[in-house]
């Protein structure tokens, strides 16, 4: 049983008396990978400040482990441009060494950009900025908040590995908002679909069957990513039509767990 | 020790070294007005000097003492307000500045023994400075510097983001408090330099002077204070020669310098 870093009991905020995040349960462990899904408005970013500690929750209880240190990687950094700042000087910040902060910078892809302003930055650049920032501090647990929003669909997958190969390297919990979908389920360990409330969680392939995805998604959404995880079930032909009869019964990979219909 | 009498003893000196003790501390905090959006706030804040002045009167405390208070009682008013959320941020600033400030002029009014000097509050009176002004003005900057000195890594977090300063341990809440100190502290020495209506000046300028020629947050800081102490020469040299009235010619100096500093980069880029 690897080492329980926050639980939520029951935790609920609201703000001017709507709930925007009702009664949650959660458990987050050392070497976890939360994703959570949900519609605009869910609360998803409400839940994750409420883990952070940045927004005071209204009923509930909330435990973290004594002295966890957390790696925030907020949704949106929008940096006053009348202060100048260069990638150095933001990460010295963090009371790093250079040389920690330059092996940071670098396990994200863009330590040549050492030197540049923060406000010459791409959307991409700019996350794996903020990535490098949260891992410097060495955390035990890591909190992104849309972490892909602004990088390219190449970029966005290996951003994703990224967080895993991190998570691996850190031995830390991962929590993290994502909306791409399709990604998310074939890089994390358990989803949480949260509209308000958590709808339902579990495994990847296991929560896109489950009627309440379905209702919060619609059957498209649900459909496509159960197509997503039974994609080598058939075989297309140069038209995209599925050509049927080819392959009948489609074969398991080693990782595959899911039933047949 | 007779050459400090010497030079303290004339008025033009005592003008000139307050005005600079000013600059160095509106550098930096000037800095943050920029950095933070603070302008407005400021502005507010220096209103309401005034108030402070006509309070101080009223109470027989030390004029300098009153305003500081009274800043940093609007500032707490301020800070409380805003989290209601009932009226939008500008707005409020808007009614507390130009209500503060009306207020302190009514309340001035009907102290009849009292016999103000309002341009002198108003516009600044550099060239009336004693030496009391003086110990204030360096005791201030002393301590404005220091607590900066101290707190800066914290600060400049809580500026840059805040909410990922408060996940980082800074405790953000209390800084802010803190910067409203400072800025009611610094308001009330530099009354005496520009006046309630031309503190923000001071402020804004040479930081936002300084924005286009700094590549870092402390590169900037000190170069704001250095165009701060120009424009307070500047604006000396300038009353002197012309004759013009102290105060708003050290922010027209200032503003010289901004509008150079500005075509100059511009002549550079193109």
């Amino acid at each position: 049983m690897s080492e329980t870093l926050a639980t939520l009991n029951a935790v609920t905020v609201t703000f001017n008396n709507t709930p925007v995040v009702e009664n949650v349960h959660l458990t987050i462990s050392r070497g976890d990978i939360i994703t959570i899904i949900g519609p605009n408005g869910a609360g998803k970013t409400t839940l994750i400040k409420a883990i952070t500690g940045i927004q005071p929750i209204t009923a509930g209880s909330l435990w973290r482990k004594p002295g966890l240190s957390i790696g925030y990687v907020p949704q949106r950094l929008q940096l006053q441009p009348t202060l100048p700042l260069t990638i150095r000087r933001f990460m010295a910040l963090t009371g790093a060494s250079s040389g920690a902060c330059r092996s940071a910078l670098a396990q994200t892809g863009i330590e040549p950009l050492y030197d540049a302003s923060v406000h010459r930055l791409s959307g991409g650049e700019m996350q794996r900025l903020l990535i490098a920032r949260a891992l410097v501090r060495q955390p035990d647990l890591l909190v992104l908040d849309e972490p892909a929003q602004g990088v390219d669909i190449n970029g966005q997958a290996a951003l994703y590995e990224l967080i895993r190969s991190l998570r691996d390297s850190l031995n830390c919990g991962v929590l993290m908002i994502s909306h791409d979908l399709h990604l998310v389920m074939a890089a994390t360990d358990k989803v949480i679909c949260l509209n308000q409330h958590i709808c339902c969680s579990g495994y990847p392939e296991d929560i896109s069957h489950d009627p309440a995805f379905i209702e919060v998604f619609g059957q498209p959404v649900a459909e496509s990513l159960a197509i997503y995880h039974h994609h080598h079930n058939h075989s297309h032909d140069l038209h995209g039509d599925v050509v049927q009869g080819q392959s009948p019964h489609h074969i398991h990979g080693e990782e595959c767990r899911h039933d047949h219909p | 020790m007779t050459i400090l009498d010497q030079v303290l003893g004339d008025f033009f000196w005592r003008a000139l070294i307050g005005g600079l003790g000013v600059a160095l501390v509106a550098g930096p905090l000037g800095c943050f007005v920029v950095w933070r959006r603070l302008a407005y706030f400021g502005d507010t804040l220096a209103h309401s000097a005034l108030l402070g002045v006509a309070l101080g009167f009223l109470f027989q405390a030390p004029v300098n003492l009153s305003i500081a208070l009274t800043c940093v009682g609007l500032a707490i008013c301020l800070v409380l307000l805003a989290r209601s959320r009932a009226l939008a941020t500008d707005t409020l600033l808007g009614i507390l500045a130009h209500s503060t400030l009306a207020i302190g002029l009514v309340a001035l009014s009907f102290m009849p023994d009292v016999r103000v000097d309002l341009t002198g509050y108003l516009f600044g009176d550099l060239l009336a400075m004693s030496r009391q002004d003086l110990a204030w003005i360096y005791g201030g900057a002393i301590v404005v510097l220091a607590l900066l000195f101290w707190l800066w890594q914290g600060l400049l977090m809580s500026t840059i983001h805040e909410e990922l300063a408060r996940v980082e341990g800074v405790p953000v809440e209390r800084l802010r408090l803190v910067l409203m100190l400072m800025f009611s502290l610094v308001i009330a020495v530099a009354m005496k330099i520009v006046g309630v209506l031309l503190i923000t000046a001071l402020l804004i300028i040479p930081a936002a002077t300084a924005r286009r020629l700094a590549r870092s947050p402390e590169h900037m800081v000190l170069i704001a204070m250095v165009i701060g102490m120009i424009a307070v020469a500047g604006g000396l040299a300038m009353s002197w020669h012309f004759n013009s009235p102290a105060g708003p010619s050290v922010v027209v100096s200032a503003f010289l310098m901004f509008t150079l500093t500005y075509g100059l980069i511009r002549q550079q880029q193109q």
